[in-house]
């Protein structure tokens, strides 16, 4: 189908964008890449008065090293992230999961403002946010004010933004481990995640000094395991970690049936791949110096 | 309305009073009759009107004409002629990539873009590539042996 009608607006700062969505009185919307947006636009599902594209805005993408942390702007496209030397060195869990966001073409025009604004629970950009414990920057008529992902995202599809807030930056701190791993089922390659992990550890003299531990496709919004991150650090490492590893994590989630899997498909796949998670990420701190 | 100006195979369209809710693909097709670009979802997922904006892959039925101002774009009538295929497309023709032909535009012109950005050393980068692009003749096979090839070509090539 073709969009209902509406005026498009292309301004040059950011200020002038934030105004636009205060005149457009809650009938605007921010269009960036477009590749969530405009299929919503084509079915109709959207049907804003006014489309205020940020594209006409210099200077909302970068990838930029600030100490121990990589700030993004929001306006940076899936596929800088993808082939990102910076990223692959220092988020390499998020270079790992770049290829699995959606298709080339889409990551070619996608951005990761668009992606977290969208709120998908089955999208990668979100669920990395969450698992990195990323600090959101949104800028509206009030000003600036910074957010954390896991309070971003308050339910399937729908963040916490106020009606003329725009994201510009996500900050990413750097872990500092020696193993990782990102594990994702999707029904195509590319397609939204049926279940999804990411784990990263640091590996002390005996077991571990610390976990973080994510998962995507199980919940209304992306989740940060804490719990399962504690009772991994405390586990004694041994040929049994894996499989103990993999109940607890099935035991924190409960999804629900929906029309691409049901609840109990979906708990298999987060058990097979919290245990090949951890696995690979266990091996990889022993190839670490 | 709004007046645009794009770049389509190398020459240039000044086209007036464009609505902002025109879709690239239906620019491309309805006002300026490059018809080698197929609608078939019209929602981002089938791939069938995927061109090269810039250089890069993008599905055109999910960019608007508006934002395609001063933009050059690539449509399957760029990349050669019937008289002179380029590398993509003979190899298409050579390993029958095609049956009905409705998803081949898309199929290629991701093609081009996966070339450029990817070394393609196996069948599973091949179709993970592809995956954003579907064929109803479920015709995958010829499609990645045509791609496979033209990888092979082009290493050659290189010195």
């Amino acid at each position: 189908m073709k969009p209902a009608k509406f005026d498009y607006v292309l301004p040059a700062t950011l200020d002038a964008a934030i105004e636009a969505l205060v005149a457009s009185n809650g009938e605007g919307k921010v269009l960036a890449g477009g590749q969530s947006l405009l299929p919503l636009l084509n079915f109709r599902m959207a049907r804003p008065a006014v489309l205020v594209d940020l594209n006409g805005i210099k200077g909302l993408s970068y990838i930029e090293e600030r100490g121990d942390r990589i700030a993004i702007g929001a306006l940076t496209r899936h596929r800088d992230l993808e082939h990102s030397p910076l990223v692959a060195s220092r988020l390499p869990v998020m270079s790992a999961a770049m290829r699995h966001v959606a298709h080339l073409a889409i990551r070619n025009r996608g951005t990761i403002g668009g992606s977290l604004s969208h709120a998908d629970p089955a999208a990668e950009l979100p669920m990395l946010s969450a698992f990195y414990d990323a600090r959101i920057s949104v800028q509206g008529p009030a000003g600036r004010r910074t957010i954390a992902a896991e309070e971003f995202f308050v339910d399937a599809l729908t963040n916490c933004l106020e009606p003329s807030e725009i994201v510009v930056e996500i900050e990413f701190p750097v872990l500092d481990h020696d193993g990782w791993a990102f594990e994702e089922v999707a029904r195509r390659f590319g397609d939204f995640a049926l279940a999804s992990i990411a784990v990263s550890v640091r590996r002390a003299q005996s077991g571990l000094k610390d976990a973080r531990i994510a998962v995507m496709g199980v919940a209304d919004t992306p989740l940060r395991l804490r719990e399962a991150e504690q009772e991994l650090v405390a586990m004694e490492l041994n040929d049994r970690t894996p499989d103990r590893f993999s109940e607890i994590v099935v035991s924190k989630v409960s999804p629900n049936d929906d029309l691409h899997a049901s609840a109990a498909y979906r708990r298999h796949l987060l058990a097979q791949l919290s245990r090949r998670a951890l696995k690979t990420a266990l091996a990889a701190t022993e190839r670490a110096p | 309305m709004t007046d645009i100006s794009v770049t389509v195979n190398g020459k240039r369209y000044d086209v007036s009073d464009v609505e902002p809710r025109l879709l690239l693909s239906d620019l491309l097709r309805d006002t300026l009759g490059f018809t080698g670009t197929h609608v078939g979802c019209e929602h981002g997922v089938c791939g069938a009107c995927t061109v090269l904006v810039n250089g890069d892959s993008a599905r055109s039925c999910l960019m608007l004409a508006v934002q395609a101002n001063g933009a050059e774009i690539v449509t399957v009538e760029g990349l050669g002629s019937p008289e002179q295929l380029n590398v993509l497309q003979s190899q298409f023709r050579e390993h029958h990539g095609l049956q009905c032909g409705f998803c081949t535009p898309g199929m290629l012109m991701t093609g081009e873009d996966m070339l450029r950005k990817y070394p393609l050393a196996t069948d599973e980068d091949i179709r993970e590539g592809l995956s954003g692009n579907l064929c109803r003749c479920t015709g995958y096979q010829n499609i990645v042996a045509a791609i496979r090839s033209a990888a092979a070509l082009r290493s050659e090539k290189k010195p």
